[in-house]
C-alpha cells in the first residue's frame, strides 16, 4: 500500500468525494470534460442572461404587446417593423444618431490621436499629466451629463463666460443646451470629452509599440519627422485607432445615459438619438413590442457593422 | 475524359470563394447602412433594414466558404 501511496489528482479528490456510481463516472471523465464541466455553469449564466433576452425580445418584436397591460402578447407580423421603417419622426433620429456618432468619432480619433502623440514624448510631469487626461474617462456618464448642464447654463455657467471672453458675445446671449443650432454639437462635444482619454489610451499603446530601432532606421535615411508619421508611425497605430473607432462607434450608437441626462433629446427632437426614442417607446408608452422591433433594429445594424469593421480591421493588420 | 470530374470541384470552389462573397455582403451591410442614416428618401429608409439584415446573413454564410 506504502508504495502506491501517491497524491490523488483533482479528478481523484473529487471522485473520493462523491457516491460511488457518480464516481466511477468521473474518474471516466477526461481532461476536456472535466473543463467542460467546470465552464458549463458559465455559459449556462450567459445564455440565461444575454441569448435568452434577445430571442424573447426577438420574439416581442413581432407581438403588440404592452408591459403595463395584463392582456397576453398578441401576434401581429411584421406590423411593428412597417411602423418604424415608415416613420419619418424616427428617420429624422436615425440621422441625428448618425451625426452624433460621425462627429464624435471624427474629433476623438484627432484629440485622440494628437494627445497621444504628446503624451508619447518624455517629458517631466508626463504621468500625472496622462491621469489628468484620462479623468473624464473614469466618471459616470450620469455625473457627466448633470455637470456639463451646470457648465452650460447661460447665467451661472462658465462655459459660456469662456466663450465670451475670447470671442467677446455676451455670456448670456446664447444658450448651448436650449438652442436648436447648438445642441447637437453639445452633445458631440461632451462625449468626445468624456471618451477622447479611451481613444489617446489605446493609441498611446499602440505608438508605445513600435520598436525605436525602425525610428532609427529611418533617421538614417534622412526621414524626415512628418514623412516618419506617415509611414511608421500612423500605419502601425492604425490597427489600434481601428479597434478604438470600432468601440467607440458601437459605444456612441447606443449612447443613451449621458444625453437623456444631458439635454433630454431636445430642444424640441433636436437630439433624439435613436436610444432614446427606444426607452421612451418602451417605458413611457409602454409600447413594448414596437420598442423590442426598434431594439432588434439597431442590435442587426451594430452587428451588421462590427462584422464589416473587423474585416477591415484584419485587412489593415494583414497589410 | 478522366480529367473532368477532377475539374468539376475546381469549378464549385472557384465560385464559392469566400473573399469576393464577403467583400459582397459587406458592400450590402454598407449600403444598408448608407440608406438607414441618408436624409434624401423614406423609400431608402423603409428598405435599409431588409437590405442590412440580408447583408448581414449573407455575410455569416459565406464566412464559411473555404478560402
Amino acid at each position: 500500500m506504502s508504495g502506491t501511496n501517491v497524491t490523488p489528482t483533482l479528478v481523484d479528490g473529487m471522485a473520493m468525494r462523491t457516491a460511488a456510481p457518480v464516481a466511477r463516472r468521473l474518474r471516466g471523465l477526461s481532461d476536456r470534460s472535466i473543463a467542460w464541466l467546470f465552464i458549463l455553469p458559465t455559459m449556462l449564466l450567459l445564455l440565461a442572461i444575454n441569448i435568452f433576452p434577445l430571442i424573447w425580445a426577438i420574439r416581442l418584436s413581432f407581438t403588440g404587446f404592452m408591459a403595463n397591460l395584463p392582456a397576453p402578447a398578441a401576434f401581429i407580423g411584421i406590423d411593428n417593423y412597417v411602423d418604424i421603417l415608415t416613420d419619418e419622426d424616427l428617420w429624422a433620429n436615425f440621422q441625428i444618431t448618425a451625426h452624433f456618432v460621425f462627429w464624435t468619432i471624427a474629433l476623438q480619433v484627432l484629440i485622440g490621436l494628437g494627445l497621444a502623440l504628446l503624451i508619447n514624448q518624455k517629458f517631466r510631469g508626463h504621468s500625472f499629466w496622462t491621469t489628468v487626461i484620462l479623468l473624464p474617462m473614469m466618471l459616470s456618464p450620469a455625473v457627466v451629463g448633470n455637470f456639463w448642464t451646470l457648465l452650460f447654463q447661460p447665467q451661472i455657467g462658465p462655459f459660456n463666460y469662456l466663450i465670451g471672453f475670447f470671442t467677446g458675445i455676451a455670456p448670456s446671449s446664447f444658450t448651448m443646451i436650449g438652442s436648436v443650432a447648438l445642441a447637437p454639437w453639445t452633445v458631440v462635444l461632451v462625449n468626445t470629452w468624456m471618451w477622447t482619454p479611451y481613444v489617446m489610451l489605446i493609441c498611446l499603446a499602440g505608438l508605445r509599440s513600435i520598436p525605436d530601432y525602425i525610428y532609427e532606421a529611418a533617421e538614417v535615411d534622412r526621414a524626415s519627422p512628418l514623412r516618419q508619421f506617415w509611414s511608421i508611425t500612423l500605419p502601425m497605430v492604425l490597427p489600434f485607432l481601428m479597434l478604438a473607432v470600432l468601440f467607440q462607434a458601437i459605444q456612441s450608437f447606443v449612447m443613451f445615459d449621458m444625453v437623456n441626462l444631458l439635454t433630454s433629446g431636445g430642444p424640441g427632437s433636436t437630439t433624439e438619438l435613436v436610444s432614446i426614442t427606444l426607452k421612451r417607446a418602451a417605458f413611457e408608452k409602454w409600447e413594448t413590442g414596437y420598442a423590442s422591433a426598434l431594439a432588434v433594429i439597431l442590435f442587426v445594424t451594430i452587428f451588421g457593422a462590427a462584422n464589416v469593421y473587423v474585416r477591415a480591421l484584419n485587412w489593415v493588420k494583414q497589410q | 475524359m478522366t480529367g473532368r470530374p477532377d475539374m468539376k470541384p475546381l469549378g464549385w470552389t472557384r465560385w464559392l470563394r469566400r473573399g469576393p462573397w464577403e467583400n459582397g455582403a459587406m458592400s450590402v451591410i454598407g449600403l444598408g447602412i448608407l440608406m438607414l442614416t441618408q436624409p434624401f428618401s423614406l423609400d431608402l429608409y423603409t428598405y435599409s433594414f431588409v437590405t442590412i439584415l440580408g447583408g448581414t446573413l449573407g455575410f455569416v454564410v459565406v464566412s464559411h466558404f473555404p478560402q
